[in-house]
């Protein structure tokens, strides 16, 4: 903020520095919580708390004890297997889907566009346990519960809103007539849309393909109800972790995945800027 | 000027049709995909909710026998005796168990009753049954001479029905056909209390959010762009592990009841942990980013100049506020605050883990209901209930906001 | 970019060891899911070949109910408390065990003898121990509640008290604190006034409960303080005192002792694999592995396994003061207090 006006009163310095007070506290709350679970995740003790030890910081204290325990336990391994596995499946079916989808809505000719986009945002309002209880209804009479194929069906289903509303974005700032160009040229409608339309969107694209791939990463109320035992996930692993039997593991698998989120928040920084970039040159 | 000829119009409407189709042909295979991945299941769960044939196929000789009966006296012999006879082709087959758990929703107290019918007639002579199967029904408990019995059985026999409706909120049949209030209200009162916490989350995601959004929009792009981190971390960050976290917090020997022993300001831990505080904290944390983000991009849109010139000219800052800025900032709060609304109401994960037993919202019952007592049609009705809400609220986001408008990070 | 992942989800695929093949076993995880994967799941995995996937489950029959009715089963084999396994047999979740298969024990005496009689009463069922739900205190509180009356008297002993969240063991403690003879607590349960008798109890202290759902989860409430007193199954408190030198005291008062039992899955396509894990399983020596937890074995050749100091620890030595569990009692009324139980908590 620039140095105060000269004709604040008191009272509107007081509003000013409240504001600065109130969105640090703010800040604070959305972070804390964060930062608390990765001290805990080195604590020697099999606790979720702060020892006397780790107060004074005794290196003894500390241990990596429950990150070896994860490399170790054959449950976690194969739930971070599968994760991926069905996260970067989901993202694929959704992020083509999606894409073409979105270049279609983009089009001006396209018809029923507003029920049609409605439609299918929806997997993203509506809930999780709605989902899950119709998924698990319908899946069943097509053997598709307890299997992989079913899980990345239902999770692609819910990365697609995502695609679209980014991909979308990205065309909101494409210019068609390089389109229309393309085919006055003599190109068919795929082989434009590849060579000229895809390497324009890519940003958007590939931004999309993340929150896909993050959506179906974190998911667990699907997982609960559509997964059998060997299609544990990540998520579904700490879920009955937290209800059963709380120990540090948690805590490191958490820190892990905090630190996950923060490298896709980079990439997906750095995306944006190479998008706005793209779109500040046409 | 009529230079268009009629053949001109024809070719115009031809191209026209074929953008039209060639821009739906790109939509396609996603709508095909969201019709079975998607769609398809929400209808089956709607379907689900009125549509239940376990009884008729488990004793449809029964049932069609009971058509004639008049509902008031025991029915006739032949009738019972062809119960009877079920039931023993019930135990052996171990189906009876499902039977019971049927007429039990319908009358309370009645799986028990067949249960033990049921294991009684399960070494009965075949031959036996069919002379004397009536008596000997009538033998195993005296709930079978009561026409009570007789009436649930018939009214679990229709494949379709609302009774799972009526049971969401709070009612049921009585024995005369009408509708009654249940002797136990527990939906309609959970309705209102997941609404309740919902409105609770959303005005306090307002009350911090807006501030925060407020001081972003009002700072340089460099400092923005840099608080902006901490604000989609949290939002990039698992939801389980930021569930995980609040256990840590909150639990009994957790870093909050720690810390405030330390500070003396309590002797002994305080609960803070498996209840509806924790769960509305813990939720208010996890929906504030998206109370923040769609404020901060509307407000980063407002020229703060007014409000300077206000302040400048005398005007008290927050009458300033409430009537130059309040309203240009509207269009964010009421995006951020639906989005949060409508996500909250149908939340599951952290009032499962957190919430004790006071915490817990409609969607929990509904999973309960899926899991636990395993009574997916009243599941079913309930969905099928909050989706109706989540479709109506939805609507207006629509008509009040747009879908076009939603923003991701 | 595309190209790349797909082939990144094929790599994936294939590179995974094991998808589909492996034998599902489902037991309560915690100290008790330690010692079996010790003593049962390890060692057959060895001799067998075969992986196993371990899961943890919370008991009951719901679970299994909705693999078998929705046509999905996700298990195999399950270790099943005998309070649910009348009703998981009646209504048909459950495999019939041909019991003639299982193998002699150790010192050559055959199964039927070897066995005690509860342990192959069900014939959906192969017993694997003797247990007991107790309640537990903290001794760092100072003088603890002895009896089941103390437990649910909130003036004399204030502080949480950590329930298992369902009907079964809590119904029958309500009446046996409120006086009801031992021998009668089943035939008073199953009468509606003995049914509101046990609800009006419960009603005292409804306030004091700190619900779980899992056995694994009381030792945990005990030592953060979460709860004063909780009802847990023997084995979880004695590890705990045991591995972790908890401060903690078990109390026999009214104990409710039960079997466990192996049992497979209705539909299951690996019924011969799960067979051939549950005859390993309920051996001579992977059965006396279960001492490490407190629990009786329930094959005599594999008690006479065990060193006389740890046998006063087990259910076995405590059975006149308390009640066995009545698995027919609760295949009739399960669901129905079920019903009633969960009405009960949301009031």
């Amino acid at each position: 903020m620039s140095p105060l006006p000269d004709y604040y009163t008191i009272w509107h310095k007081a509003g000013h520095y409240g504001l600065r007070i109130m969105a640090a506290l703010v800040l604070i709350f959305l972070m804390l919580p964060i930062l608390v679970i990765m001290p805990l995740s080195f604590n020697a003790e099999p606790f979720f708390t702060f020892t006397q030890g780790m107060l004074s910081l005794d290196p003894d204290a500390y241990s990596t004890r429950w990150y070896q325990e994860i490399v170790d336990d054959q449950k976690w391994r194969i739930a971070i297997r599968n994760s991926f596995l069905v996260g970067i499946a989901a993202a694929s079916i959704a992020t083509v889907l999606g894409t073409l989808a979105a270049v279609g809505l983009a089009s001006p000719w396209m018809p029923f566009k507003r029920v049609i986009t409605a439609l299918l945002l929806s997997p993203m309002i509506v809930p999780l346990i709605i989902i899950a209880a119709g998924m698990f209804f319908f899946y069943t009479q097509f053997n598709l519960v307890g299997t992989f194929t079913g899980l990345i069906i239902a999770h692609a289903a819910l990365g697609v809103p995502f695609v679209i509303i980014t991909v979308t974005a990205t065309l909101s700032g494409f210019d068609r007539s390089l389109f229309v160009a393309g085919l006055s040229l003599g190109a068919s409608p795929i082989k434009v849309f590849w060579d000229v339309v895809i390497p324009l969107i890519r940003p958007g694209v590939i931004s999309g393909g993340l929150f896909a791939f993050v959506t179906s990463f974190d998911e667990v109320v699907l997982v609960l109800f559509l997964a059998g035992p060997e299609q544990r996930t990540i998520p579904r692993q700490m879920f009955s972790g937290l209800r059963e039997q709380i120990n540090p593991t948690i805590l490191a698998v958490a820190t892990l995945l905090v630190v996950l989120s923060a490298t896709m928040l980079f990439v997906l920084e750095a995306l944006r800027r190479r998008s706005a970039r793209l779109r500040g040159k046409e | 000027m009529s230079s268009l000829s009629s053949q001109d119009a024809a070719n115009a409407r031809r191209q026209m049709r074929r953008r039209r189709l060639q821009a739906f042909l790109f939509v396609v295979p996603l709508l095909l995909f969201i019709l079975f991945a998607f769609v398809a299941p929400i209808t089956t769960m709607l379907f689900r909710s009125v549509y239940n044939p376990t009884v008729a196929e488990l004793v449809p000789e029964t049932l069609t026998m009971l058509e004639d009966w008049d509902g008031e006296t025991l029915p006739d012999p032949a009738v019972v005796t062809r119960m009877a006879i079920d039931m023993k082709r019930m135990a052996g087959n171990r189906t009876s168990g499902r039977f019971a758990d049927e007429i039990n929703r319908a009358l309370p107290g009645m799986s028990s009753v067949i249960k033990s019918t049921a294991r009684g007639l399960r070494r009965a002579d075949d031959a036996e049954l069919a002379a004397n199967g009536a008596e000997m029904l009538l033998a195993e408990n005296d709930r079978w001479a009561k026409p009570a019995t007789w009436r649930a059985i018939r009214s679990a026999g229709q494949v379709y029905t609302s009774s799972y409706y009526l049971t969401a909120v709070d009612l049921e049949y009585d024995a005369e056909g009408e509708i009654i209030m249940r002797d136990t209200q527990i939906y309609k009162q959970l309705y209102t209390k997941t609404l309740k916490m919902a409105l609770i989350i959303t005005g306090l995601t307002m009350l911090l959010g807006y501030p925060l959004a407020f001081y972003m929009s009002q700072a340089s792009p460099a400092t923005a762009n840099f608080l902006m981190v901490f604000v989609l971390l949290p939002f990039w960050t698992s939801l389980l592990v930021r569930t995980t976290a609040w256990i840590a917090l909150l639990q009994a020997g957790g870093v909050v009841n720690s810390t405030l022993i330390w500070a003396g300001l309590i002797n002994e831990p305080i609960e803070l942990l498996y209840n509806e505080f924790s769960t509305i904290l813990a939720m208010t944390h996890i929906l504030l980013p998206f109370m923040v983000l769609p404020l901060y991009a509307v407000m980063r849109g407002i020229d703060s100049s007014f409000m300077r010139a206000a302040i400048s000219m005398g005007s008290n800052p927050i009458g300033a506020w409430y009537k130059i800025y309040l309203p240009m900032s509207l269009p964010g709060l009421s995006a951020g605050a639906l989005l949060v609304f409508i996500i909250s109401v149908g939340y599951y994960i952290t009032p499962a883990l957190v919430g004790g037993t006071d915490g817990q919202m409609i969607s929990n019952i509904i999973a309960f209901h899926m899991q636990v007592s395993n009574n997916w049609e009243l599941a079913a009705a309930l969905g099928s209930l909050l989706l109706i809400l989540i479709l109506v609220l939805y609507w207006l986001f629509d008509r009040f906001v747009g879908t076009d408008n939603l923003k991701l990070g | 970019m595309k190209k790349h992942l797909t082939y990144l989800a094929t790599t994936a695929l294939l590179a995974s060891p094991v998808l589909a093949q492996d034998l599902t076993v489902t037991s309560f995880g915690g100290a008790y899911g330690a010692a079996q994967m010790e003593h049962m799941i390890e060692p057959y995995m060895k001799e067998s070949g075969t992986n196993v996937l371990f899961e943890d489950y919370g008991g009951g029959v719901a679970e299994m109910k909705a693999q078998v009715e929705a046509g999905n089963i996700l298990w195999d084999v399950v270790d099943i408390e005998v309070i649910d396994l009348e009703r998981a047999c009646a209504e048909g979740y459950l495999e019939v065990i041909d019991q003639s298969v299982l193998p002699e024990g150790d010192d050559g005496t055959a199964a039927a003898d070897d066995f005690i009689e509860d342990a192959l009463a069900n014939e959906c069922g192969v017993g694997n121990i003797v247990w007991s739900v107790v309640f537990a205190v903290n001794t760092e509180n100072g003088e603890g509640p002895q009896t089941i009356e103390d437990f649910f008297d909130t003036e004399k002993f204030p502080g949480k008290r950590g329930l298992r969240k369902r009907p079964q063991v809590n119904m029958e403690w309500a009446l046996l604190a409120d006086g009801v003879a031992p021998e009668e607590v089943y035939e008073v349960l199953a009468t509606p006034e003995g049914q509101a008798q046990a609800f009006a109890k419960l009603d005292t202290i409804k306030d004091e409960i700190t619900w779980y759902d899992s056995w694994s989860q009381a030792p945990v409430l005990l030592n953060d303080g979460g709860a004063t007193m909780v009802q847990s199954a023997n084995g979880r408190i004695f590890a705990a005192i045991k591995d972790d030198g908890a401060p903690f005291e078990i109390v026999w008062d009214s104990h409710i002792y039960d079997l466990d039992v192996w049992a497979i899955m209705k539909g299951t396509e690996k019924k011969e694999e799960a067979m051939e894990f549950i005859k390993f399983a309920t051996g001579t020596v992977p059965l006396s592995g279960m001492q490490d937890v407190a629990y009786g074995p329930t094959r005599a050749s594999a008690q006479a396994l065990l060193p006389e100091d740890v046998k006063q620890d087990l259910p076995t030595a405590h059975l006149d003061e308390g009640v066995k569990a009545d698995g027919i009692f609760w295949a009739d009324y399960g669901e129905t207090l079920g019903e009633k139980f969960n009405e009960w908590l949301l009031q």
